[in-house]
């Protein structure tokens, strides 16, 4: 799919710098183990966290070109991120640009200090680089995660719309394909694709608290050790509003559970839950 | 005689209304030829302060240009209005309680419409001083008070890209706090400072400045160009 030789350019999003710095490290060190380096832009811009579906609003859609720009700029063409609600936007803008060449020479005039956006780029999440990667994943498992019980957690952003998808929207498996080659027992849990309540969590918390709570207590009932998912908002809200819930079952990053399994510790710092407990068997 | 002043004058707009000057006047200047007295909007008349903001537009052009007022040349046909003063906004903290270390992001906790940025570029366009306004103001987004503080060096507080943006972002307040967060948090202490206090409080130019203030005016300024800069390093 990715073309890039020594490693993948990499956008990785204000929240990875701040709240989900553990998805960061872990990441960097499972693609640096599987000898293709993220290797970050040189300049980007904040995507915007909230793509906007309105038709006439191309001003919202400015920073997820600018950071393309910056991609055309590096002489790149693919570009690889980590979280989804960063993937969600740049990869709705980017085909917006590509769909709508009107728009696209809108924008262009109104960036005239800037050279043009050509269009050129793609725009992946790094679950479909582990698709493309699974024998080389096999190899690298030292300690395969034996026993440990893990429900997988999507969420919205990787599926929906349809068009963004990176996988099956009612039925994806990138994940559970990806935690097999680890050796984790997978449980398919049908909220897995239900959204957590997402943004509601600045101002609704309560929303949000009943949306976890169906969750996690699923979760629990399909007797699940840790929760896997890469969305950092996602991870926030489950890990977080589990504070008013009787579950505590750690959210962890699937790169997390991977580095583990790489034999490497890598995040697990910035939990609410602790996942220690849940991990014991798997870190030194 | 009257040719040549005719040549050298040229046409500008205040406030609406249409003054004669002579070519090569600051706009600062050009508008005390025209009759104007600054008592806002004006201080070291040097490019440091960043108290003279001005915004104009060119007869033929429809954009809005900004600018400092005791830096940039009048021109025939500029339309000029002078802003004494921008009223943005500025948070209060303790710099004590604020450590960029214990915190995810301080420079968003204090400024939360940062978030509201749309990469639109607007406030770098504004900028006097050619600073990557829009750029700082991604870094203090991510939480890099360090690159917020090194991008935003040049920020002499005169307000114009606050003032342009459509996300109502208050760049140079925050970007000061990024430079005093770097100052406070990030650089290392310096045992010079420590020493030159010490000189300082032990009296070291106590002589020297009560020899200057008995000087005369002419005196002063004489002293003051054949000054002689220390050597660094
Ligand atoms: S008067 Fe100080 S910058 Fe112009």
């Amino acid at each position: 799919m990715i073309q890039m030789e020594d490693g993948y350019l990499y956008y990785p999003g204000c929240t990875l710098k701040t709240k989900a710095s553990d998805y960061e490290e872990s990441s960097k060190k499972v693609m640096e183990a599987l000898g293709k380096p993220l290797v970050e832009m040189d300049n980007w811009y904040c995507c915007g966290a909230v793509q906007s579906l309105a038709t006439d609003d191309i001003m919202h859609q400015i920073a997820a070109v600018r950071t393309m720009l910056c991609a055309q700029e590096q002489g790149e063409r693919e570009l690889v991120t980590l979280c989804d609600m960063c993937y969600n936007v740049l990869k709705q803008a980017n085909k917006r640009m590509k769909e709508k060449p009107d728009e696209l020479e809108t924008m262009n005039e109104f960036l005239d200090e800037d050279p043009d956006y050509e269009g050129q780029v793609e725009v992946h999440h790094i679950f479909e680089l582990f698709r493309d990667m699974k024998d080389e994943i096999k190899k690298l498992v030292k300690k395969p995660l034996d026993g440990l019980n893990v429900v997988t957690y999507y969420g919205c952003m990787l599926l929906r719309p349809n068009h963004v998808s990176i996988d099956n929207t009612e039925d994806p498996m990138i994940m559970e394909d990806i935690l097999e080659l680890l050796g984790a027992n997978t449980i398919v849990n049908p909220k897995r694709t239900e959204c957590c309540g997402s943004y509601h969590t600045v101002n609704r918390g309560d929303i949000v608290e009943n949306r976890v709570e169906e969750i996690v207590a699923r979760a629990a009932e399909d007797g699940a050790d840790v929760i896997a998912l890469s969305c950092p908002l996602c991870q926030f809200n489950l890990d977080y509003h589990q504070r008013v819930s009787d579950h505590k079952i750690p959210v962890l990053y699937l790169t997390e559970l991977m580095a583990l399994s790489f034999g490497m510790e890598a995040g697990l710092k910035k939990h609410k839950i602790n996942p220690r407990g849940a991990l014991k068997d798997f870190l030194e | 005689m009257a040719d040549q002043e005719e040549q050298n004058m040229i046409d500008i707009y205040v406030m609406g209304r249409r003054y004669r000057v002579p070519e090569g006047l600051t706009i600062m200047t050009a508008l005390e030829y025209a009759g104007y007295k600054y008592v806002r909007g004006c201080g070291c008349r040097g490019g440091f302060c960043g108290a003279c903001s001005t915004v104009y537009r060119k007869e033929d052009d429809y954009k809005l240009k900004m600018d400092l007022a005791c830096q940039t040349a009048v021109e025939d046909g500029m339309f000029l209005v002078q802003l004494p003063f921008v009223p943005a906004l500025r948070e209060a903290y303790e710099i004590e309680d604020v450590d960029p270390g214990e915190k995810d992001n301080v420079l968003l906790d204090l400024y939360p419409e940062i978030a509201r940025c749309v990469s639109c570029n607007t406030c770098s366009k504004a900028c006097p001083q050619d600073i990557e306004v829009m750029d700082y103001v991604q870094a203090a987004l991510r939480g890099d008070v360090e690159r917020t503080a090194k991008l935003s060096f040049d920020c002499l507080h005169c307000g114009l890209c606050s003032i342009r943006c459509p996300a109502d972002i208050k760049h140079y307040h925050l970007a000061q706090l990024a430079r005093r967060l770097k100052g406070r948090y990030l650089d290392l202490d310096s045992s010079e400072l420590e020493k030159r206090i010490k000189e300082l409080e032990e009296g070291i130019y106590t002589e020297e400045y009560e020899e200057m203030l008995k000087m005369t005016i002419d005196e002063l300024k004489k002293c003051y160009e054949e000054r002689k800069f220390e050597e660094e390093g």
